[in-house]
């Protein structure tokens, strides 16, 4: 940490292993100012527009609603809310193909200008230091803020973290050849970048800004430099020229002389960094209560004929753009949303533009030739010496088409970060960041296939032990049970020996008593258990199926006569095993017997068949 | 209206493989041409028949495999294997040896380890040796250099030499490299290690006639248009310089410091550095990236090694030359090097996870 202090104090620049120098290209499009183009027929806004869940719609179809009306309500704060760019009316709510190189459709809010451009009510904030810091975040995801440098992430979310910044980074690199839309803002809108800086600064906390422009901008330098003069806490960095300076572990390489520890956020450093557009639309946001709703766009390559950047509405299709610029298509056209380092070809131009839409790019063959066949990797390394991470590119090349997670995962293919450069250098033409892309996605598919593995065989064999636990636990009632049951019958047998009539009272105890005895020896003629283990009995039930109904029937009769007498006696004897050779109970005795046999096989035939249900269906609880 | 897909980048620079290697072989001429200067028209056949077979070989094997065929032959990785095998043998050497080597190189060596990119040795390396041990007289049978040659072969004498074995007027090729007094003349590399072998020392060996100012005669020359045409891939981004500087180092520093300790006895870096294929191998032969270390600290080891045991050889061995064997021995090695050579990814280095905390 003190390092870094000193290293920054020092106003050094760096440098980072590898990069490239490809043709810059970015006049003429950044020497044209900034355009409005008018709104499209029709404004298409996917519900989601970067990383984060989506929020739930909150307009109807038909419904009118105003510019800077907000359309979704963010998920808590995972996401961020979308607004009309312009006031009109819903006109659908349905699949739409999004701005992806899929072109595949996702849920879009679909809205037709009126024409009127009239703005909902706003609450302008000039004196937001007079706001807490939370309000002002509050504000800021309620305008659908994200970072508009890359991946679009909510930047209060980004703000929100609880942790020191020392140094809040503004990126104004703009590295990727082509794309000018940071440039020609700077050039035109210093100022409310600025007082966008100071609010991201009032918002972290940090006493140190660090701007940083590549030295290809001169115009946007001087521009930016006027506007910071009044500011003693931002410092001005102008990095060299090069392929991917812009990036932000690459650019606080640069800027600090360390490097971003893998698998950590920069905040961790007490670093924050922010894109200069995003900083304008926190500026708007705030202080005007202009939610995102437009941002620059790049409109360039040699296919269109008035190059430059214009203010693009959200949602505004991109055919409507390349009209708007006179867009010659040619054969074979490739239409690259972003730069042509990592945007990503179009297959329709229906799509919209996003938050993180920067440029729109459609070169001639000729500029841009497409790619020629892939030959085979020669090991030349010419990858490796590009690569900003110092990654080896074609090792990690052979690894991925040999589906070798394991080593990928060893080789660090996970601190890639997709610039391009390493395919930009090769001369076998391999496409290595496709190739990188695919296994990374295949790795994170099969971590998750494996985590859901893991917790599956976790419950399963939970499932495993408890339904163990609670055979045995059952074995051991039935053991008991029958034991039980045993001494019984003999008991009841010497007595029906040694006392044949008794009374006329009793007769009927006994005479249920015989009649058990004979049913249970029928039942064993056929069966070879005795039916009081209810499990053998399930088992041979079909075969001694005569047998059992027809004991059945005995014992029910039994059990009738047995039930009359008990009612007259005295039920207390829950545990015949203890009873003595009473002649004087031995009715009550045997009736309690009865009474017990009943309910134990009553209790042990519902636990056979829950038992059953449950090994039928081994599965159902990992289902649901 | 629907838009041609493709992936990011969506631009390319540099030169292609096939350029690359076009390079490869171009920047070979200067070589070539004072070989021929020196050692007569032969290098031109066996270039020739080399290139034949090797297309045709690879051809074969490319469609036994069921690949496209003319997109194998582009990429011109055949071409170069083909000449820096026939450039490596006595041009006089016949026909079917280096028919045997490159369909070894090509066949064996490349296509049945899967072809371009995927060979564990050096094709050309691989396929010398196999030469080397296989026919140890034509393979060593150099012709003296032209200034102390005893006959001056033309073009149709060499290429009925290459053919038939023997020149139109009858001579074999042991016949063409015997002087008048009868001596058979062995290249410099040979000459110095058998008369120090024999016990002369070094001044007396390099009195033999064979030998000039700097190394022997004719392959001191050679040595250096090689050196030019490295100079050459380096100047272009071909090569880089980590595999040339580390051979020359493992070669010429252990030399240079046995050389102080028995200078009577033990050669200097200047005849290393421009005797045998030392300039060939430096430069063209050891930086092929295929069969080589892949990282910058790899590439620096691999030379050094290869030029270590060049030097090891040459003074202790039972070859005079030693460049393939060194360079089939550190192809075995590359994997380990590699493993040990990887560059530390940003993020790891040690300091900056200390810092972060």
């Amino acid at each position: 940490m003190q390092d870094i202090k000193q290293f920054v104090e020092s106003g050094q620049i760096a440098r980072f292993p590898g990069g490239i120098h490809p043709p810059e290209r970015k006049q003429p499009a950044s020497e044209q100012p900034l355009r409005r183009v008018p709104y499209a027929d029709e404004l298409i806004l996917p519900l989601r527009q970067h990383i984060g869940l989506s929020g739930q719609c909150t307009v109807r179809v038909g419904e009118r609603v105003l510019k800077g009306q907000a359309l979704t309500d963010a998920a808590l704060h995972q996401g961020l809310p979308l607004h009309a760019p312009t006031s009109g009316t819903v006109k659908a709510i349905e699949q739409r193909p999004m701005s992806h190189a899929s072109g595949l459709p996702e849920q879009a809010i679909v809205i037709t200008p009126d024409g009127e451009d009239k703005w909902r009510e706003r609450q302008p904030l000039p004196d937001y230091q007079q706001r807490d810091k939370a309000e002002l975040l509050d504000i800021i995801q309620a305008a659908g803020v994200a970072g508009l440098g890359g991946a679009g992430f909510p930047t209060s979310q980004k703000l929100a973290q609880q942790k020191p910044v020392s140094y809040l980074i503004i990126n104004g690199v703009e590295c990727e050849p082509y794309i000018c839309a940071d440039d020609r803002l700077m050039r035109e809108h210093a100022r409310d970048i600025v007082l966008g800086m100071r609010i991201l600064a009032y918002i972290t906390g940090t006493d140190k800004t660090l701007l940083a422009i590549e030295d290809n901008k001169p115009e946007a330098i001087d521009s930016m430099r006027a506007a910071i003069a009044e500011y003693d806490d931002i410092e001005l960095r102008i990095v060299p020229t090069k392929y991917p300076s812009g990036g932000e572990k690459q650019l606080i390489q640069l800027l600090t002389g360390h490097e971003v520890p893998s698998k950590q956020l920069p905040i961790e450093m007490g670093i924050i960094m922010q894109n200069v557009g995003t900083a304008f639309a926190v500026k708007e946001a705030v202080i005007d209560d202009k939610p995102l709703i437009e941002r620059v766009v790049t409109l360039t390559g040699e296919c269109i004929e008035q190059p430059g950047n214009v203010w693009s509405p959200l949602g505004t299709p991109v055919d409507a753009l390349l009209e708007y610029a006179g867009f010659k298509p040619e054969q074979q056209q490739r239409v690259i949303m972003g730069g042509p380092m990592m945007g990503f070809t179009l297959p329709i131009t229906a799509v919209p533009v996003i938050k993180t839409t920067n440029c729109i790019l459609v070169p001639s063959t000729r500029e841009l030739p497409p790619p020629g066949d892939e030959m085979a990797c020669i090991r030349c390394g010419a990858c490796a010496e590009v690569c900003p991470a110092t990654l080896q590119p074609q090792q990690l090349q052979w690894l991925a088409k040999a589906k070798d997670y394991p080593a990928l995962e060893e080789n660090n293919l996970f601190d890639c970060i997709e610039c391009g450069a390493c395919a930009f250098v090769c001369p076998s033409e391999i496409p290595l960041v496709h190739y990188y892309r695919q296994a990374k996605s295949q790795m994170r598919n099969q971590a998750r296939e494996q985590a859901k593995a893991e917790l599956a065989k976790k419950r399963f064999e939970a499932r495993q032990a408890r339904l163990e636990r609670e055979k045995e636990e059952r074995l051991e009632r039935h053991r008991k049970a029958a034991e039980a049951r045993k001494q019984m019958q003999q008991q009841q047998a010497q007595e029906a020996s040694e006392q044949p009539s008794d009374n006329d009272g009793k007769s009927s105890a006994v005479a249920a008593a015989i009649a058990r005895a004979k049913a249970k020896k029928a039942a064993q003629e056929d069966g070879s258990s005795t039916p009081a283990q209810p499990t053998d009995a399930e088992s041979k039930q079909k075969s001694k199926k005569s047998a059992a109904v027809a004991a059945a029937i005995e014992r029910a009769k039994a059990k009738k006569a047995a039930q009359q007498t008990a009612r007259e006696s005295d039920v207390e004897a829950e545990s015949p095993a203890t009873e003595q050779q009473r002649p004087a109970q031995d009715k009550s005795a045997a009736v309690a017997a009865a009474i017990a046999r009943a309910k134990k096989k009553k209790q042990a035939r519902e636990q056979q068949t829950s038992d059953d249900r449950a090994s039928q269906s081994p599965d159902q609880e990992d289902k649901q | 209206m629907s838009f041609k897909v493709a992936a990011a980048p969506h631009g390319h620079s540099q030169k292609k493989t096939n350029q690359v290697m076009a390079w490869v072989v171009f920047a070979l001429i200067p070589g070539v041409i004072i070989q021929s200067y020196f050692f007569g028209w032969g290098v031109w056949f066996q270039i020739l028949i080399a290139v034949t077979v090797a297309y045709l070989s690879e051809s074969i094997c490319v469609w036994a495999r069921e690949r496209s065929a003319r997109q194998a032959l582009r990429d011109n990785t055949a071409l170069v294997t083909a000449v820096l095998l026939a450039i490596s043998i006595p041009p006089l050497a016949p026909w079917w040896i280096i028919v045997i080597g490159t369909l070894f190189s090509i066949v064996v060596v490349k296509q049945v380890y899967g072809g371009m990119g995927q060979n564990i040795f050096n094709p050309a390396m691989a396929g010398y040796v196999l030469l080397l041990i296989s026919f140890p007289v034509q393979m060593t049978h150099w012709l003296p250099a032209a200034p102390i040659a005893p006959y001056d072969l033309g073009l149709w004498q060499t290429l009925h030499t290459i053919i038939f074995e023997y020149t139109p007027t009858g001579y074999d090729v042991e016949q063409l490299r015997t002087t008048v007094d009868g001596m058979s003349m062995a290249t410099p590399l040979d000459g110095v290690k058998t008369a120090l072998d024999q016990g002369k020392i070094l001044t007396e060996a390099y009195q033999q006639p064979m030998l000039g100012s700097l190394a022997g005669i004719g392959w001191q020359w050679l040595n250096l248009g090689f050196l030019l045409g490295g100079i050459i891939l380096l100047q272009q981004r071909i090569i880089r310089w980590h595999i040339p500087v580390g051979f020359l180092a493992g070669l010429l520093v252990p030399s240079f410091l046995a050389h102080m300790f028995a200078p009577s006895i033990i050669p200097g870096p200047i005849f290393h550095a421009l005797s045998g294929a030392t300039m060939l191998g430096a430069f063209f032969i050891a930086t092929d990236p295929v069969s080589a270390a892949t990282s910058d600290r790899g590439r620096l080891l691999f030379g050094l090694l290869i030029g270590l045991l060049i030097w090891v050889i040459r003074t202790w061995g039972g070859y005079p030359d030693a460049v393939a064997f060194a360079v089939l021995l550190a192809n075995l090695c590359v994997p380990i090097i590699d493993r040990y050579t990887r560059p530390t990814v940003y993020g790891h280095h040690s300091g900056a996870k200390h810092d972060a905390e």
